[in-house]
């Protein structure tokens, strides 16, 4: 049942994900003046998000890689070492442990990137293979050596392998069947030519200053799911030929290192020199790409918090996969520049500007429209408000100014963000998320300065120490200053200036402190020592409480809320939710429905709907009926799903049939109390038989052997 | 010693260079060459030498038929997939490559034998014929004749050869039923602790090396023979200079007992051990070990699959009701139960249960709702991939495929502490 729903599943994201893009959009329904302008805008934003998260995952991956590298360099070149412990240490196959994580759709990606590497840089002799080709050990081999070798190794052909051998001057111990000693004959022929300078494939590695033999890698993608029987005799194997061919292996591992010792017993893994390499957790992985990507003005295109929310919940529940992360955000650019006509208008400001000019008046109307726009209007004095309904290119001007805005919101956006983020990240119990993500969130959602989170996370700040708050504030200036928008420049000089006075106070503390606010507060406190009774003590507390509250601030309080109310005022300001702006639809994707349909499919809950209401997808007139009856005109199916809903767990094939003759009598229209009506003919019986079949292939019942003439209704059918 | 140096028929030298590679096995030496006989004489059709593992077999046949030159084949079963390779390679060295390529498709035993009598006699064997079978125990899983076969080749080519199978198994674990030719058989005992520290290093002194070999089979004698891993051991222990031998013991003893637990586990690998060595004059944090890493990210809902699945595999389903149902009843585990059913579930191991009772736990814990989406039972097979879960039932059987869980209490447990769910107050065995 799974598997089937699986290849269901995954035929269906190919075809949603990708359809070609141009086809898509020939049959776009909304806007079709602009769709080729529209198609090239999605087209371009999708290539240049693509080749953004590409360079951000080869950053990210850089790490590992590299280390990897330098281990592979590492054991090339000690193998030629003549001292004692390298040569007992020889006898070894080197191996990288490299883990991944559980998020196996993304380690594709991070092998291609390795192995390009590993041939660009130090061999070309690179060898990946799955489980899933190597069932038995022959395949594993045939695979190895096929990829090794760059020929097609049968035992169909063995002439034509020996021929092969012959030329390259293979010695004389040469098997023609694919075992290893044929990839060791080939490497002594490919590396005896190379040293004779003859021009071959061989790049040749800048750490083989001498004659060192680069060496054979093979990475294992996904050990788990390789059979365990199967790696320890081609690890048994490639040891007895370690001494002749400088194997290497790179083991794929998504859960645990651990599963190294599950799968290899110890007489297999002391074979091994296994060095471990940790990769990026995938969360932090999602983190930076939500960091470079999504928290950026530099793409027009954005999501709003609903299917942001819907991506985010995709990732952390269900794959924790990073690329589907990036396709679902495909999905969503492709989905809105193909429903939203006026996405013509997201894109580079001077783009934008430009294609305002060319709208034409269906689009002008579908702005007027538009909520924001609705929204903006009835702030306008009556006059103006009669123009911007009238008055096409008064509209296109106020347009070009609401585009302005729009991107300049944006621009004040995200450092606001960050710097909020930056505050409230470290205090405790998070009160407005961990991540910079759920912060984000919250800001798409609503005014965040309503809320309570909100407040209470303004509470904290106002109680935090001097050093944190400095060391915080001073944080937030690094994220204001690069960034070129007149608001936050002034904002930066008026962060400088709080900082500044944050430093004088210093150079004034050095000075001894009024002794007074010290003897306030000090002396209840020597008095609550004395006190014993609980009721006297809650009243001293209180007592202290009142005369905090009350007492002078210090200029280091003073200080402090003065630059809590700033942060306050830029949030304010700056931070108010997408959909208060002028025109954000253009911009913002806002149909979440969509993405979780196509993302998140739910074989179950459509063909249950298929069954219990065929209107949904036959569209035929005579199947509309009121919520929960099935008409009698619906096909077979439905009519027997609807029956069968209404007997228990075993179901009386007999009585089903009789029930299932009589609906059917009815929609033929026989006169009740007739003598055909709610007989059983052969015809009827052939179409209830074909039915019950039908409803047993998509998994709702199954024969059982409890009772005769019964079948079992299956709690999870259908799925 | 000098009896192996006296053998008929073999150059002493060489005897002599054979005997200085073989320290500690010259009596098994000895009594091989001796039952081989002279170059020219036929000698016992097979022989079969058991021994532990690495208690010198292969190396011992290796050294003899390399130094004293004799016609050779060494072959590993391991590596024959199938029996087509090891045909090849014994017509390979014995006859070179175009012997080889007389060789059908997929050959036969007959075959063989017909391709060995050819050239047989074309160029008769003048000196005995070796063909030795490393890690000849997999070759009871080889085809049924092919052992028998093997045993009495020299009646079936008729040539002076004799094949000697090596194996790490006593030779009644071998005996087909059919019945066969016996081999002669042969013993190679453990390394004795004495042999062991007979050992060479290249720049220490004997005397400094053996005592310190002696010290650390102190340590490790107990635990492992395998002479193998005691040479891994001493290559990473022995890191002091001849100088220090005044370090005492007691210095030496917690050095030791820490390569116990990482080395010999090959917890970590050889080179992160000197690197740990070198760092430990700086005192840095110790490299954790492989089995250290055990902690897993998984999804949220994989994590209660997973803790459902483990739910379903020790708890019996009669029981279901009273976990998950609010108004289940008073039910009490003693008369509750079946009599087999009183032992505890984790001695039995995980038993198999149904997608369908899988998910009507998982739904029952989770505690948002959750819709039957396409991506929860992508889940279930990616956790069957991970070998969190296995698929009991064959991959071809569609509807009600059965799983088991295949994760420990700890790992359960340090999972649904990550999402808050006593999983222990559900467990059947711990009521």
């Amino acid at each position: 049942m799974t598997s089937g729903v699986l290849t269901w599943h995954s035929r269906f994201f190919v075809c949603c994900l990708f359809f070609s893009a141009e086809d898509h959009f020939l049959h776009a329904c909304e806007g079709d003046e602009n769709r080729e302008l529209r198609f090239h805008l999605c087209h371009d934003l999708w290539d240049k998000i693509k080749t953004n998260t590409e360079a951000l995952q080869d950053e990210l991956n850089r790490n590992i890689l590299d280390s990897l590298l330098d281990f592979t360099r590492k054991c090339s070149s000690t193998r030629r070492h003549s001292d004692w412990a390298s040569q007992m240490r020889a006898s070894e196959i080197p191996t990288a442990a490299l883990v991944l994580g559980v998020n196996v759709p993304d380690h594709d990606m991070t092998f291609k990137s390795l192995s390009d590497l590993l041939q660009q840089s130090v061999t070309p002799h690179v060898a990946s293979v799955q489980a899933k080709e190597c069932g038995a050990l022959k395949h594993l081999m045939k695979r190895v050596l096929e990829r090794l070798m760059d020929t097609v190794v049968d035992d169909d052909d063995d002439e034509e392998e020996e021929e092969e051998a012959e030329q390259a001057g293979a010695p004389l111990n040469k098997a023609v069947h694919c075992s290893l000693g044929t990839l060791c004959a080939w490497y002594n022929a490919k590396t005896k030519k190379s040293n004779l300078g003859t021009p071959g494939k061989k790049r040749s590695s800048p750490a083989s200053d001498d004659s060192q033999p680069p060496p054979v890698v093979i990475i294992f993608k996904d050990l788990e799911a390789f059979n365990p029987k199967v790696l320890q005799d081609f690890i048994l194997i490639c040891s007895r030929y370690v001494q002749r061919l400088p194997l290497m292996f790179i083991f794929g591992i998504a859960t645990s290192p651990s599963t190294i010792q599950h799968m290899l017993p110890h007489s297999v893994s002391s074979l091994l020199c296994i060095e471990l390499f940790q990769s990026l957790s995938c969360t932090q992985h999602l983190a930076t790409v939500i960091d470079k990507l999504i928290l950026t003005p530099q793409f027009p295109f954005k999501l709003n918090g609903k299917v942001m929310q819907v991506l985010i919940s995709i990732f952390l529940y269900h794959d924790f996969s990073v690329r589907n992360f990036i396709k679902g955000i495909q999905l969503a650019l492709l989905e809105h520049f193909h429903s939203q006509p006026l996405s013509v208008l997201c894109c580079k400001k001077e783009a934008a500007l430009l294609n305002v000019m060319q709208l034409g008046h269906l689009d002008l109307e579908r702005i007027r429209k538009l909520q924001s726009f609705k929204r903006y209007v009835e702030k306008q004095e009556a006059q103006e408000q009669v123009n911007l309904f009238t008055d096409d290119s008064h509209l296109k001007g106020v347009c070009q100014k609401l585009i302005k805005d729009l991107r300049k919101y944006h621009k004040n956006y995200y450092p606001i963000l960050r710097c909020l983020h930056t505050l409230t990240s470290s205090l405790p119990r998070y009160p407005l998320g961990k991540q910079i993500r759920e912060l984000h969130l919250i800001c798409l959602e609503k005014n965040i300065w309503e809320n309570e989170e909100y407040q209470s996370a303004m509470k904290l700040l106002k109680m935090m120490a001097k050093d944190q708050l400095i060391g915080l504030l001073q944080r937030c200036e690094e994220i204001l200053r690069p960034v070129k928008s007149k608001k936050m420049n002034r904002a930066l000089v008026q962060l400088e200036d709080l900082l500044a006075k944050f430093k004088q106070l210093d150079t004034v503390a050095a000075e001894p402190p009024p002794p007074s606010v010290e003897d306030r507060i000090t002396s209840p406190v020597k008095d609550l020592q004395k006190k014993t009774d609980l009721f006297q003590l809650q009243k001293a507390l209180l007592e202290m409480n009142e005369s905090r509250r009350s007492k002078k601030l210090s200029p280091f309080e003073a200080l402090r809320n003065e630059a809590l109310e700033f942060i306050d005022s830029l949030v304010k300001s700056h931070l108010s939710p997408p959909e208060s702006q002028a025109l954000n639809e253009v911009c913002y994707y806002a149909s979440s429905a969509t993405v979780r349909r196509h993302l998140n499919a739910a074989p179950r809950t459509s063909i249950q709907a298929a069954l219990s209401s065929p209107y949904y997808y036959l569209q035929n007139e005579r199947l509309q009926t009121a919520d929960g009856l099935v008409s009698n005109a619906a096909p077979d199916i439905c009519i027997v799903y609807k029956l069968h809903l209404e007997c228990g767990r075993l179901i009386n094939l007999y009585d089903w049939l009789e029930a299932y003759a009589t609906v059917v009598s009815a929609a033929e229209g026989d006169e009740p109390g007739s003598d055909s009506f709610g007989k059983v003919d052969d015809v009827r019986h052939a179409r209830f038989i074909r039915a019950v079949s039908e409803l047993e292939f998509l998994g709702f019942i199954k024969s059982t052997k409890q009772k005769t003439d019964h079948v079992a209704r299956l709690s999870w059918g259908g799925c | 010693m000098s009896a192996l140096v006296q053998h008929p028929g073999y150059d002493e030298e060489r005897l002599q260079r054979v005997c200085g590679q073989l320290p500690c096995r010259d009596v098994q030496a000895g009594m091989l060459l001796s039952l081989m006989g002279q170059p020219h004489q036929y000698s016992f059709p097979s022989i079969f030498i058991y021994g532990h593992r690495s208690s010198g077999k292969s190396h011992v046949m290796h050294v003899l038929l390399k130094e004293l030159e004799l016609p050779h084949a060494m072959v590993s079963c391991v590596e024959c997939l199938s029996v087509a390779v090891l045909f090849e390679q014994v017509l390979l060295s014995f006859f070179g490559c175009d012997a080889a390529s007389l060789l059908p498709r997929s050959p036969s035993l007959s075959d063989f034998v017909r391709v060995y009598r050819q050239q047989r006699s074309q160029r008769p064997a003048e000196q005995t014929r070796y063909i030795v079978m490393e890690k000849a125990e997999l070759l009871r899983d080889a085809d049924a004749n092919l052992l028998p076969a093997l045993l009495r080749l020299q009646e079936l080519v008729e040539d002076n050869v004799t094949v000697i199978l090596l194996s790490e198994i006593v030779w009644d674990k071998f005996r087909p039923n059919t019945g066969c030719f016996e081999p002669l058989q042969l013993h190679f005992p453990d390394y004795s602790k004495a042999g062991v520290s007979q050992d060479k290093h290249p720049s220490h002194s004997a005397e400094f090396y053996s005592s310190y070999i002696n010290i650390l089979l102190g340590v490790f004698y107990s635990v492992c023979r395998d002479l193998r891993e005691l040479r891994h051991l001493v290559r990473h222990t022995l890191t002091m200079k001849e100088t220090d031998t005044h370090k005492l013991w007691r210095n030496i003893e917690p050095h030791l007992k820490k390569a116990m637990r990482t080395v010999y586990l090959r917890e970590v690998s050889s080179l992160q051990w000197e690197q740990m060595q070198q760092m430990e004059e700086k005192d840095t944090g110790a490299v954790r070990g492989l089995s250290a890493h055990t902690h897993v990210e998984l999804p949220y809902y994989s994590k209660f699959l997973l803790i459902a699945a483990y739910l379903a595999s020790y708890n019996p389903a009669r029981t279901d009701k009273r976990f998950f149902l609010k108004h289940h009843g008073k039910i009490r585990k003693t008369n509750f139960l079946k009599k087999n059913e009183k032992t505890s579930n984790h001695l039995l191991g995980p038993k198999p249960f149904p997608l369908d009772r899988l998910l009507a736990i998982f739904y029952s814990v989770v505690d948002s709702r959750v819709a039957p989406t396409a991506s929860i039972f992508s889940q279930i097979s990616s956790l069957v991939t991970l070998q969190l879960l296995t698929q009991v039932s064959h991959d071809d059987q569609l509807d009600a495929p059965k799983y088991k869980c295949a994760v420990s209490m700890d790992f359960i447990c340090a999972i649904s502490r990550t999402v808050n769910f006593e999983i222990v107050q559900y467990l059947y065995d711990f009521l």
